[in-house]
């Protein structure tokens, strides 16, 4: 039993960490901003431990299952909420009411996504997704006395559920012709199978998914949500419940229909192609930034899934490169979001407006993120498209790396848009803005990992390792 | 002296870097520090371009010398290997001239100072990146470093238009890069090696691309190249943005960064897929003359100086690209060294228009004359670089058009016959520009405009004094570019 606890103890220490930050919250009732420092600690503290010491193998009967994928997914998942923990330290300074639960719903979440990531069963699968899900949904309308805010829980609430029921019919069907839930139970039974109610069942889970990662034309949600949610509420949304649909969508299809990948490639590659024009042909005449932002995730998970699509474990391993680069460039430019947003009340890219004169290194950072985002070099986002693309090239999907790299010019316009704010218009106040200690940490450190995988080879190392572990 | 030669590349980068780095430590207000360390980053890569120049010839390693290889990610095959050869120093020794000039030329400029200068100062690290570069991604890397910081040099330092001018102009410029990816993208995958590489010389050494891929591969890439060396008609972005640009960069950009693009269309295209380059020749030659003629055609039709300067070069690229589309020996010479003289000649033009702009406070041609008695010195310095850029022999235009029509002659002389044309408009509008600018009477209000100033002269001089020596004495600068060229010429001879 020993033995199967050390594989889960990234889970159980969050977890321990989550009630931690519960019952701290009830005794220590006057510091609550250290609630917020706690979880970043914490959870940054074991997302380095996950790294360092990874644990391997399966627990409890084969439900979970620990391998070099699911360890980059869970330092992801960690990693972001640590940054996020420390986005909240001062945006929740006016409603200072709850923020125990904020922070505790934050690591539950977290908990959930990492479940999600190592499940091996089903079941498994469908608990984790909830606990991520759910979790979120009460973040998301945080904002309570805020009608914007109040408006994007609900829809996330409700679109949740639907996409929630979708993947679950989808589950039941793919249950239906393997009469099993276990992962390696389903791919067995599939090998010889070829119903036409599996192919619906993976239809079903895709769209399930496809949802979860707002690949279009399940993103509708997004731009809506993004925009209501609080912003580092956006932030997580954004990254992690994104990558943690990807983590499933590997596992799932690259697991459990080895033999099927004709099928399902076509499928992710249908849906890439979709993301990659919608996102960034919606995201051009935004004017907010939160909704750009969120159009510019719909075309992120379109190249995202250009590796998926390429069902190799080259292309497997990079999209996880892509998703961890991600994770970091938008965390940061989130950050920037919320910082500019808290000293001119607006959330409009207008209120970039000569930035780089009021506060010079926020707008280098931004623009040192934006850029990594558009896939310029040497940033992490140039490595990551770089990658996601060879991947696809090695798989003859020329088309659609081409109108990959067509519509990355497209992604670059509208980040511009965002520098010439900065950069060339000139500001409304010379008032200088305002860093805090934590935000300004957060955003330091995705800057910094952002410019240092110029030198990639690392974390390539790590996730092609992650890779393999799903075509052998 | 061998660590000195291998590390010589990696220091004509540092300069500039260095310099950049150095001027974000220093508070904005002291502009006097930021322009000399800018000045004296420039002039460090100028020397260490003369010491490349002087070790050339003894220096060991084949055609590309002064090697240096540092892997970087060994799993894919990207390795730091910086490498030059007769080519990249002619185009090294060109962006040193440039920016040592463009520095001093842009010594007025008040405005956000620090900011200007650092941007200056990466665009040149990115632009000698480029010329140095052996692997094919750090090649990419520093074009896009080259292109990007030119958004912000013309949206916030540029004139007129300016906005408009910068979005189109790296709109186009990324679309160029894209297709430039794809075709990188392609060479890189069907190289036929064991080990998969970006580097160019095993690129190179791998046997050749079936004739198929050169064909697609090579039309990539000259449009991707093309878009930034200012092909008709993907050359719009052209005069927009380098009559918006402020001086220093409409000089670096229309005498260096334009040769960004006929040099990858060289180095890549030709180098490494002949057989494309052969099969695409006819086009690249066509557009090339509708280059030359239609841009000498615009120019002349232009009433704002720097529009005319700058569609002077989208005609002079023209020439450029017909020598490259000759593919042959006399041709390819003649290109390399049309890059370098029109690098000269047009940043020696952009210089002298910020000048006059700068004291009559006016680029309107018909509203000018008589400038000649109250500004002797711009006045033959704008005739140099007019006579250069009509071709008068003695001047370095002259030696690369010769050059170039001479091998264009025997490739396809229809059309060199239809180029001269352009050459005979381009004699007409240049000489009329000096004629109603300089000559003529002198309307009241320009009777007190000062001569050139101090670091104003610079650029003069410098530039001026090498369009001259250049075009007397051609000899080594031929010779130079001649040993570059041998390799890409070996694979044509068959063909």
């Amino acid at each position: 039993m020993s033995a199967q606890l050390a594989i889960i103890y990234p889970e159980l220490g969050l977890f321990a960490l989550a009630v931690a930050v519960l019952l701290l919250d009830l005794a220590w009732p006057r510091r609550r901003g250290a609630l917020g420092y706690l979880l970043a600690a914490g959870c940054g503290a074991l997302a380095v431990a996950v790294l360092a010491h990874p644990p391997a193998g399966e627990a409890f009967g084969g439900m979970l299952v620990a391998d070099s994928l699911t360890v980059t997914f869970k330092a992801m998942f960690l990693l972001a909420a640590a940054l996020v923990s420390l986005l909240s330290l001062r945006f929740l300074g006016g409603i200072s009411r709850s923020q125990g639960e904020f922070y505790f719903l934050l690591a539950l979440s977290t908990l959930g996504l990492m479940l999600l990531s190592s499940a091996q069963d089903l079941l498994m699968l469908y608990l984790g997704l909830e606990l991520g899900t759910i979790s979120l949904y009460p973040l998301a309308a945080w904002h309570k006395d805020n009608p914007r805010s109040a408006e994007a829980g609900m829809k996330y609430l409700l679109l949740g559920a639907i996409s929630s029921a979708v993947l679950l019919y989808g589950l039941t069907m793919i249950y239906g012709v393997a009469g099993t839930t276990s992962f390696a139970g389903v791919r067995d039974a599939l090998q010889a199978a070829g119903s036409p109610a599996l192919v619906l069942g993976i239809a079903f889970v895709a769209a399930g998914f496809g949802f979860k990662v707002a690949a279009a034309p399940f993103h509708m949600w997004a731009p809506d949500v993004y925009e209501g949610a609080p912003t580092p509420i956006t932030a997580f949304l954004s990254v992690a419940s994104k990558a943690a649909g990807f983590a499933v969508l590997l596992r799932v299809f690259a697991g459990l229909l080895p033999g099927m990948s004709d099928a399902w490639a076509a499928l992710m590659a249908v849906l890439s192609l979709a993301s990659l024009l919608v996102g960034n042909l919606a995201a051009i005449p935004q004017t907010n930034i939160k909704r750009m932002l969120a159009y510019s995730g719909v075309a992120q998970a379109g190249c995202v899934l250009v590796g998926v699509a390429a069902a190799s474990a080259l292309g497997a391993g990079y999209s996880v490169f892509y998703l961890f680069q991600y994770t970091l460039a938008n965390i940061g430019a989130f950050a920037v979001v919320l910082l500019v947003a808290q000293a001119t009340g607006s959330e409009q890219i207008t209120a970039f407006r000569g930035l780089s004169q009021r506060s010079p290194l926020l707008a280098f950072s931004m623009l040192l993120l934006l850029l990594s985002l558009g896939g310029i070099p040497p940033l992490g986002g140039f490595w990551a498209k770089l990658y996601v693309f060879m991947a696809g090239v090695q798989q003859g999907l020329w088309w659609l790396v081409l109108v990959g790299v067509l519509t990355s010019v497209l992604a670059l316009y509208y980040y511009l848009m965002v520098v010439r704010q900065m950069y060339i218009l000139p500001p409304d106040s010379h008032e200088r803005l305002p860093i805090p200690l934590p935000a300004g940490l957060a955003l330091l450190v995705c800057t910094v990992a952002i410019v240092a995988l110029a030198y990639p080879a690392p974390l390539a190392n790590l996730a092609t390792a992650a890779g393999r572990v799903l075509f052998p | 002296m061998g660590w000195m030669e291998s590390h010589l590349l990696s220091l004509l980068l540092l300069f500039p870097l260095g310099g950049a780095i150095i001027n974000m430590l220093i508070p904005g207000e002291r502009k006097l520090a930021l322009r000399l360390v800018s000045a004296a980053a420039a002039t460090g890569t100028l020397v260490v371009s003369a010491a490349l120049l002087v070790l050339y010839p003894q220096a060991p390693g084949g055609t590309i010398r002064f090697q240096e290889t540092i892997d970087w990610v060994p799993g894919v095959g990207v390795s730091y290997h910086l490498g030059a050869d007769g080519i990249s120093l002619v185009l090294v020794l060109l962006t040193a001239l440039i920016i040592f000039t463009g520095v001093f030329a842009s010594w007025t400029v008040q405005v956000r100072t620090k900011e200007f200068l650092i941007l200056l100062l990466l665009l040149v690290t990115g632009v000698f990146g480029v010329f140095i570069s052996v692997d094919l991604f750090f090649f990419f890397l520093f074009y896009e470093v080259a292109v990007l910081p030119m958004y912000l040099l013309i949206g916030i330092w540029g004139t007129g238009p300016r906005e408009y001018a910068a979005l189109k102009l790296t709109l186009y410029l990324l679309v160029g890069s894209a297709l430039m990816l794809l075709g990188i993208f392609g060479l890189y995958w069907y190289s036929g090696l064991t080990e998969k590489s970006f580097d160019l010389l095993k690129l190179a050494g791998a046997g050749g691309y079936p004739p198929v891929l050169q064909i697609v591969f090579f039309l990539l890439l000259y449009l991707g190249f093309g878009v930034l060396a200012g092909i008709w008609p993907l050359h719009t972005w052209s005069p927009d943005g380098h009559a918006s640009a402020p001086t220093a960069v409409s000089m670096l950009h229309a005498g260096v960064l334009m040769k960004l693009g006929a040099y990858g269309i060289l180095r890549v295209g030709v180098g490494l897929l002949p057989q494309g380059a052969q099969y695409w020749a006819p086009l690249v030659g066509a557009v090339a003359v509708i280059n030359i003629v239609y841009g000498a055609m615009s120019a002349m039709g232009q009433r704002d100086l720097k529009y005319v300067i700058a569609y002077s070069s989208v005609s002079h690229m023209g020439v450029v690209m017909l020598g490259i589309a000759a593919l042959n020996g006399l041709s390819l010479n003649g290109s390399v060294l049309q890059m370098f003289a029109h690098g000269i000649m047009t940043g020696l033009f952009f210089a002298l228009v910020g000048l006059v702009y700068e004291k009559a406070h006016s680029r309107y041609i018909p509203g000018m004359g008589g400038f000649a008695g109250r500004m002797p010195g711009i006045t033959l310095a704008f005739v140099v670089a007019g006579l250069s850029s009509l071709g008068l022999p003695g001047t370095a235009g002259f030696a690369a058009e010769v050059l170039v029509f001479l091998g264009s002659w025997r490739a396809m002389p229809l059309l060199a016959l239809l180029a001269l044309a352009g050459i005979v408009i381009t004699a007409t509008y240049v000489l009329r520009v000096v004629q109603k600018i300089f000559l003529g009477p002198r309307p009241a209000e320009f009777d007190g405009l000062p001569d050139a100033r101090t670091t104003e002269w610079v650029a003069l001089v410098v530039l001026g004094a090498v369009l001259l020596v250049v075009g007397v004495y051609p000899g080594p600068m031929v010779q130079l570019i001649e040993s570059g060229l041998r390799p890409l010429l070996a694979p044509l001879v068959g063909g």
